[in-house]
């Protein structure tokens, strides 16, 4: 592997692990939110949330061009603010990573968070703890499946996203060039040796993510399976 | 005084209740299922928003008239369910520590390992809750309650998913929270063993509505409740007396109760002189003849007087009254009987009739 590969490795990781992160952030309170609530507004945000699981990537990528793009009102925002314009950069790369996977992380957040008895957090606040508190210490712990699935989720999709990547992002290295654009550019190319090895590798790296997920997961449940 | 006015109405069913509870001793709160007595438990811990108001002594803890709702995690209360709510993620000390580290020290009421030592649960601290029996589960949720430092301990029947063997196991432990802290207690459950076993003060539920209040005594005596929904098809009717140990028979291996003027012969032993038990009487058990029998098998034979009789199809169902009143018991201490009424009929009873009441079963609780 060249230099720009490992170089393209280390962007694609910086990337999902900060997207991640970003939608660990953005994605509990929402998941919470949607688990709990019996606004009417539910299904509406709860379709607004998957829409990414159906759209085509390239329509998504569209959009978001247009809407942080010099003329859009996201693009007038971030340059008024000072922050330049977002397309073709990794902040950009990563704004967009955060819609794309977002059910990936709020689904399996909300599932989890569903899944937690109303008792155990009406115990709590029978035991003192106010509703932050009762988030926190109960809710959360009580989800740490939910959670170990949404980051695993949300990590292993962004890294394998490409359309969105190419309509926003394009294929400046060291920038926006990630694992995906990378083997495309090398297919292009007829370099199928250096394809092959990223591509291997994110094979192996696929099976290994969902392998870790499902033992997690399944211990999780064994723990369940024990009386409470 | 815990001062309770609810009313909340739900889909077909309307709760309307006044409560005046005692603030020491364990109130229960008695009903069918359906009766509201969940509800009204879960609108003092503040988990279910009824209109009204609650007072705690001197503290209101909801006032729709003041725009009072203190939160629960605000009310010094101690909440035990059925299932017991344990937490999965947590050992059994860190439940306990859970609700203890919450309350300022100044709340702290009894200290955690006073909780621990009264239920019991020392030798569990470090398991995980997952592998606790039923019954060691709810004696943890209890010493969790208590090591809060609650003003009020609410428990919605703690030992209906308990099989007999685990219930008796639990019992024992409700009965020395029950000597040992003054702290009150409101209790709910459908089981009439319960009630004649734990109950100092007795609010019967029916429909959303207060039956009856009062002494478990009294009210376990009285004709109209006995006969009633609430007590007849799954439980027998019987009384309850409060009474205490006054002889031992070690030949005979039985005991001697009284209550005010009267005396029971109790076949149990192991039990010290002088101690308060709770003795129940079924009305089944009780039988009636005019003049005093010579010779009986029947050890307990108590002169009575014939104060109240209602028929129910075909049995008769009598309202006895032991002994003259005194100032404990200005009403009297009743027992309950049940004939025939073919016996009764024979027999030509009515009320202010004086008759011996032979007792073929007492149980000590």
């Amino acid at each position: 592997m060249t230099a720009d590969d490992w170089r393209t490795i280390g962007l694609t990781a910086e990337l999902a692990a900060s997207s991640t992160l970003l939608l660990l952030l953005v994605g509990t309170p929402l998941a919470w939110w949607l688990a709990r609530t019996h606004s009417r507004l539910k299904p509406l945000w709860a379709s607004l949330v998957a829409m990414p699981l159906v759209l085509p990537p390239t329509v998504l990528g569209f959009y978001l061009l247009l809407l942080m793009g010099p003329q859009g009102p996201v693009g007038q925002l971030t340059q008024a603010l000072g922050l330049g314009r977002l397309p073709f950069s990794f902040a950009g790369l990563v704004v967009a990573s955060v819609i794309y996977s977002l059910p990936f992380v709020v689904q399996p957040l909300q599932q989890a968070f569903e899944a937690v008895p109303e008792r155990m957090l009406e115990a709590a606040s029978t035991l003192r703890a106010g509703p932050w508190d009762r988030f926190a210490n109960v809710a959360v712990p009580l989800a740490r499946p939910g959670f170990v699935t949404a980051g695993v989720l949300g990590f292993a999709h962004t890294v394998g996203e490409f359309g969105v990547v190419l309509m926003i992002g394009g294929n400046i290295p060291g920038q926006t060039r990630v694992l995906s654009v990378a083997i495309y550019d090398h297919v292009e190319a007829g370099e199928f040796t250096q394809a092959h090895s990223l591509a291997a590798g994110m094979v192996v790296f696929a099976l290994a993510v969902l392998v870790t997920l499902y033992a997690v997961n399944r211990r999780a449940r064994d723990d369940e399976s024990a009386p409470r | 005084m815990i001062d309770a006015r609810l009313r909340h109405a739900y889909a077909g069913f309307a709760l309307d209740v006044s409560l005046e509870l005692p603030s020491s001793g364990i109130s229960v709160l008695f009903g069918s299922s359906g009766c509201g007595k969940t509800t009204v438990l879960r609108a003092l811990a503040g988990l279910l928003r009824a209109e009204g108001r609650i007072a705690l002594g001197g503290e209101v803890w909801q006032d729709d008239a003041l725009g009072v709702f203190v939160p629960t995690h605000r009310r010094a209360l101690g909440y035990v369910i059925q299932g017991s709510a344990l937490f999965p993620h947590l050992d059994v000390r860190a439940n306990l520590d859970f609700g203890a580290r919450r309350s300022a020290p100044s709340e702290q009421r009894i200290a955690i390992d006073q909780a621990v030592a009264l239920l019991g649960i020392g030798p569990l601290m470090s398991r995980r809750t997952q592998t606790l029996s039923g019954g060691e589960r709810q004696r943890v949720a209890i010493a969790r309650a208590l090591a809060a430092g609650p003003r009020l301990l609410l428990m919605d029947e703690p030992l209906a998913a308990l099989d007999a063997a685990r219930k008796d196991e639990i019992l024992p432990y409700l009965e020395r929270l029950h000597r040992e802290l003054s702290l009150p207690v409101v209790y709910v459950t459908h089981s009439m063993d319960e009630v004649a076993r734990l109950a100092d003060h007795l609010v019967m539920l029916q429909a959303g509505q207060v039956l009856a209040a009062g002494s478990p005594v009294e009210l376990l005596s009285r004709l109209d409740l006995a006969a009633g929904e609430v007590a007849t098809g799954r439980h027998e009717a019987g009384v309850v007396l409060d009474a205490e140990i006054v002889e031992h028979d070690e030949a005979f291996g039985m005991m001697r109760v009284g209550f005010g003027g009267g005396s029971l012969w109790v076949g149990a032993a192991g039990r010290p002189l002088g101690e308060r038990v709770r003795a129940r009487v079924l009305a089944r058990d009780v039988s009636v003849v005019r003049q005093a029998p010579g010779e009986t098998s029947i050890l307990n034979v108590l002169p009575v007087v014939l104060v109240g009789v209602q028929t129910d199809r075909n049995t008769v169902l009598l309202r006895l009254r032991m002994h003259d009143r005194d100032a404990r018991t200005p009403d009297g201490v009743h027992l309950l009987a049940r004939i025939t009424r073919k016996s009764c009929d024979i027999l030509r009873l009515r009320e202010g009739d004086a008759l011996f009441a032979q007792i073929k079963g007492v149980a000590l609780m």
